[in-house]
């Protein structure tokens, strides 16, 4: 007898309408849900640095996403990843702007895991994306990142696609290319 | 209740891309521009895709997993032919996965969405939101009650109809399970001409997203039901391999 004896469920696009299922108050569906799952990370209680994640997904002209939905899923600051759903969960769901294709986290600095870089994993999925995307944003300022395990399996001229930009204090904007010259590093892991 | 989440030392399988659907597939004319056109970069299991995040059922309120009743006025209920949804959560080891959150959406009876971008002439049921969710039992099974979502054209190509289907999104319990995926109905005769369907190339994949009539679970004189089981990543020690259970 084999273990593995069934085949994973193949993945479909989240189509132009996902808010329905997964942002319904964003989407005008009130009375539903109290809240969207994942739109707040922090409690009063959560320990760490604050900081706050922008970007914009693009497509290959350049153009911005104004249907994706983003999700993040991180350590906390002690580099520890929650078993509870009390506490600070280690995730948020952020819509993309449905004009401008923003989209934005509040959050905290995550502490380095797994021998590697502290970073947040990134898991995109819009109309016109048949299998989720899943990268990885990391600090500019880690120590870790010339012997990251992940980021050296990346070619020297896409790795700065991986590495977000601080643009204020706290605040880090990691803009995602689908394609293009500065198409982002996508993992299949 | 916080649920405690085991660690497991073996890695998932890899994900089959050639069981999934094309990222590039320009019949679907969306993935034109959307799809990555570098290779993805294989990595290794690492804590992050290895952990993943924990819902508990003190989240769900108590007609999340009723989409007849849970935006209807009060007395009222959606508009449509009614039916239970139901099916178990599986790893690819076959093992039940529990503590899995599943969230739906759909189109109402009449193919139209309860959202701002949807431009399809049929109407709105006042009713209906098409959004619920649920939380996998200990055995990995779920539930849900909806009306029936109709079929719905699209500006893809100048005559292109989705099937009638229901988006599902899941969480098992490690990120890199993740999966967004949709169902189709048994019979239904738009499945084969769909562009977001043919991007998968294997037809017993399409058929793992069809949902079957099940007669064992209709409420008598109330709704139909339909089976649909799903399955997400397993581990194991040697992938892509054959091993015997218990080492
Ligand atoms: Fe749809």
């Amino acid at each position: 007898m084999t273990t593995k004896r069934l085949k994973e469920s193949p993945s479909q696009t989240a189509g132009p309408y996902v808010h329905i299922g997964c942002t319904p108050n964003f989407a005008g569906i009130t009375g539903v849900y109290a809240s969207d799952p994942g739109a707040t990370m922090l409690t009063d209680s959560t320990e760490g640095e604050r900081i706050t994640v922008t970007g914009t997904v693009y497509d290959g002209e350049d153009a911005p996403l104004t249907d994706a939905l983003i999700e993040i899923w991180q350590a906390d600051a002690a580099g520890h990843f929650s078993t509870t759903n009390t506490g600070f969960t280690g995730w948020g769901r952020c819509p993309a702007d449905q004009d401008t294709g923003a989209w934005r986290f509040e959050t905290i600095r995550p502490g380095a895991t797994g021998g590697g870089a502290a970073h947040i994993t990134f898991w995109i999925v819009a109309r016109g994306i048949n299998v989720g995307l899943h990268t990885r944003m990391y600090f500019p300022d880690e120590p870790k990142l010339p012997s990251d395990p992940w980021l050296s399996l990346v070619e020297d001229t896409r790795r700065d696609t991986l590495i977000t930009k601080q643009v204020a204090d706290g605040h880090f904007q990691f803009n995602i290319h689908l394609q293009g010259p500065n198409e982002t590093v996508f993992f299949d892991a | 209740m916080p649920r405690w989440r085991p660690r497991v030392a073996d890695p998932l399988y890899p994900r089959d891309r050639n069981w999934n659907p094309a990222a590039h597939f320009p019949e679907y004319k969306s993935s034109i521009l959307r799809s990555p056109q570098k290779p993805l970069v294989k990595a290794p299991p690492s804590p992050s895709e290895d952990h993943g995040p924990v819902f508990g059922h003190d989240m769900l309120g108590p007609l999340d997993n009723d989409l007849i009743r849970n935006f209807a006025a009060p007395g009222e209920m959606a508009i449509g032919p009614r039916m239970i949804v139901h099916g178990r959560v599986w790893d690819e080891n076959a093992r039940p996965v529990p503590g899995a959150l599943i969230e739906v959406w759909q189109a109402n009876a009449g193919g139209r969405y309860r959202h701002a971008k949807e431009g399809y002439l049929a109407p709105l049921d006042p009713n209906f939101s098409g959004c619920g969710r649920m939380i996998t039992d200990d055995d990995g099974t779920y539930r849900f009650t909806t009306v029936q979502p109709g079929p719905y054209p699209w500006p893809n190509g100048p005559n292109s109809w989705r099937p009638a289907h229901i988006h599902f999104s899941v969480f098992g319990h490690s990120f890199a399970q993740r999966l967004i995926t949709q169902m189709y109905f048994e019979g239904d005769p738009l499945i084969p001409l769909c562009p977001i369907v043919r991007a998968i190339s294997d037809s017993a994949a399409i058929a793992q997203l069809t949902a079957r009539l099940d007669m064992d679970a209709t409420a008598p004189m109330d709704a139909l039901a339909y089976r649909f089981d799903i399955i997400l990543r397993g581990r194991g020690s040697t992938p892509f391999g054959n091993r015997m259970e218990g080492n």
